[in-house]
């Protein structure tokens, strides 16, 4: 079985939770896609195996020596990523998006197009299993390229899930990333909780997940921090049909157990909140 | 002077510090606007609330293939580097897969059929809100199955051009969404938390800010929870620790309910504004100053 813990909103615990999930699971692949910030590794802190360079990205680059200025380049670029400065045809790398049409128009071949391959997909073990993370160079585009390799290195370590659950801790927002992570998913999770902001994003992350037919459940976290706020929650899954595989109240252990590298699990394994968490991971698994 | 308040982690309270600071600064009298650059997630509104006043709308130009004029020589597909073009000439299929087009422009270039023409894809809004003071919101507002929210970032950005001064809450993580928001902005607000993520995901942000040449410091929220590592670090740094703002119930409290903690807390606002004159006193605009 594979599933994706999904939040939208950062900080709603999503990480915790799905390392708390991996623990519970005692033999799975866990797959970090949230490769802009991704933290598995920290928490778990495994073995790394296997790395493979990935090119994240490309970008133009000009060679002054050929260039006349004739600023065709300028005109045909749709990401206003070149421009004159000072006289002198300048691309800026921050807004170039690397589609290679100015390396094209270009008649006296002053643009060559250069790849970025300082990004990494990472196989590792841990203690739970395998792990799958990618690291992103810094500044690098996250198009989702890099959540799709994590995610297939995943399912190969799985053998399709043959072997062995996936779990997947996503990326945030309702971009390319997340599209690329929920796929093909057999079970999407939303960490929420019971705030405006995390609501609005679990409804954006609702319609997103339904646009592709994806069975989806929510997990609501920090339960107790706004009673009605919970149960605006909890009306609004009833309305759409959406299950709610469990409720954890506020819990300052998450914090205490992820600053000494553990999951909630290993840190106070006898606590209120770990139960909560091994009922909502038994209505996660068995009702596969 | 552009502002902008961002975090590699999402749920440090970055959207917090900027709807507070923004509220601190028009509440003393200060003419801003609060630019929201999480397109993906727009939320600022829920906390400063107004009255939407228009909105535009912002399209991509994508690709539509003629099949009288297509002659299946695979010249575009071959040339596009996002992958977004889908073909099987012994079928005569072709298909622009629009989730993954970006609107280059590179297969009608290259196409030397005349066969490929321009639509427009609709991508979300940028929205104008007016607050009751006249202060003004623009909010950067996604559709669901977009894959990304550049060009609106752009477009928001745009929108908020020759403004004095401009608060920017950020889209979360350090790929581009960041970057194109920090891009325009004279200083960066980083919010963590003093936690081993907050940790690790300030250090991604930080490395991407150094190769931007962007001056910023650092808000350590949520102070309290989590270890001192964050702290060893922004000393070992030498890098700004420009406010801490200690962990509450309370305040998680006030957020949850779509309310601002500085409506409440007068010294919060004032600290605020301390730490807003700070930034403003090395990196406001000097042009203006004069
Ligand atoms: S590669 Fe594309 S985006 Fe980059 S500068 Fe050239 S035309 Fe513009
Ligand atoms: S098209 Fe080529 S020669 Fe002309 S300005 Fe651009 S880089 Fe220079
Ligand atoms: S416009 Fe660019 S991204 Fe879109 S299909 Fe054409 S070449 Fe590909
Ligand atoms: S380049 Fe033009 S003619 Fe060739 S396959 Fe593409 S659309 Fe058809």
């Amino acid at each position: 079985m594979e599933i994706v813990i999904v939040s939208g909103k950062g900080g709603t615990g999503k990480s915790s939770v799905a390392a708390a999930l991996a623990s519970l699971s005692g033999d799975v692949v866990l797959a970090d896609c949230d490769v802009d910030a991704a933290n598995q590794y920290i928490l778990y802190k495994p073995q790394e195996e296997e790395f493979e360079a990935f090119t994240g990205s490309r970008e133009a680059l000009l060679d002054r020596t050929r260039c006349d200025n004739c600023m065709i380049c300028i005109e045909y670029c749709r990401f206003d990523a070149i421009s004159l400065t000072e006289g002198q045809v300048c691309i800026s790398p921050i807004f170039c998006d690397g589609c290679g049409l100015c390396a094209k128009v270009c008649p006296g071949e002053a643009i060559v197009m250069t790849e970025h391959r300082n990004s990494m997909l990472v196989s590792a073990s841990f203690r739970y299993g395998r792990m799958v993370f990618g690291k992103l160079a810094p500044g690098e585009e996250n198009s989702g390229k890099l959540v799709s390799l994590v995610k297939e290195k995943a399912r190969q370590l799985s053998f399709y899930g043959q072997k062995s659950d996936i779990i997947i801790d996503g990326p945030p927002g309702i971009g390319c990333p997340v599209i690329a992570s929920i796929v093909g998913a057999d079970r999407v999770i939303i960490v929420t909780e019971p705030s405006v902001a995390a609501i609005k994003d679990m409804e954006r992350l609702l319609s997103l997940c339904s646009s592709i037919g994806l069975n989806t459940g929510v997990l609501i976290n920090k339960s107790d921090l706004d009673r009605e706020k919970q149960n605006e929650i909890t009306d609004l899954c009833h309305k759409e049909g959406i299950h709610i595989h469990g409720k954890i109240p506020y819990d300052p252990m998450f914090v205490d157990a992820m600053v000494h590298c553990r999951s909630i699990c290993e840190w106070v394994p006898g606590s209120g909140t770990v139960s909560v968490l091994r009922d909502i991971h038994r209505d996660i698994f068995n009702g596969r | 002077m552009k502002l902008a308040v961002a975090s590699g982690k999402g749920g440090t309270g970055k959207t917090f510090f900027a709807v507070n600071i923004f509220y601190s600064l028009i509440s003393a009298g200060k003419c801003a606007i609060l630019l929201d650059c999480d397109a993906e997630e727009p939320n600022a509104a829920l906390f400063v609330g107004g009255e939407q006043a228009g909105f535009d709308k912002v399209c991509l130009d994508i690709p539509v293939i003629d099949k009288e004029k297509c002659l299946y020589c695979s010249k575009c597909s071959e040339s596009c580097y996002y992958n977004a073009i889908f073909i099987i000439p012994t079928s005569s299929i072709i298909r622009v897969i629009e989730e993954l087009c970006h609107g280059c422009g590179v297969c009608n270039y290259v196409c030397d059929n005349d066969a490929i023409g321009k639509k427009e894809k609709p991508l979300g809004y940028v929205v104008n809100y007016v607050l009751d003071n006249g202060a003004r919101l623009i909010e950067t507002r996604m559709d669901v199955g977009v894959y990304s929210p550049v060009k609106l970032i752009r477009a928001g950005v745009a929108a908020a051009k020759g403004a004095s001064l401009v608060i920017m809450d950020s889209p979360p993580g350090s790929s581009c969404p960041f970057i194109h928001t920090v891009a325009g902005a004279d200083y960066v607000v980083l919010v963590t938390e003093p936690t081993p993520f907050g940790l690790s995901d300030l250090r991604q942000s930080i490395s991407v800010l150094r190769q931007l040449n962007k001056p910023f410091g650092v808000v350590v929220n949520k102070a309290g929870i989590g270890d001192s590592a964050i702290y060893d670090y922004l000393l070992g740094e030498d890098i700004a620790l420009l406010m801490e703002i200690p962990f509450k119930r309370e305040i998680a409290e006030y957020c949850a309910r779509g309310e601002l903690f500085a409506v409440q807390d007068i010294e919060f606002r004032k600290q605020l504004l301390a730490v807003f004159g700070k930034i403003y006193r090395n990196y406001g605009d000097r042009d203006r100053k004069r």
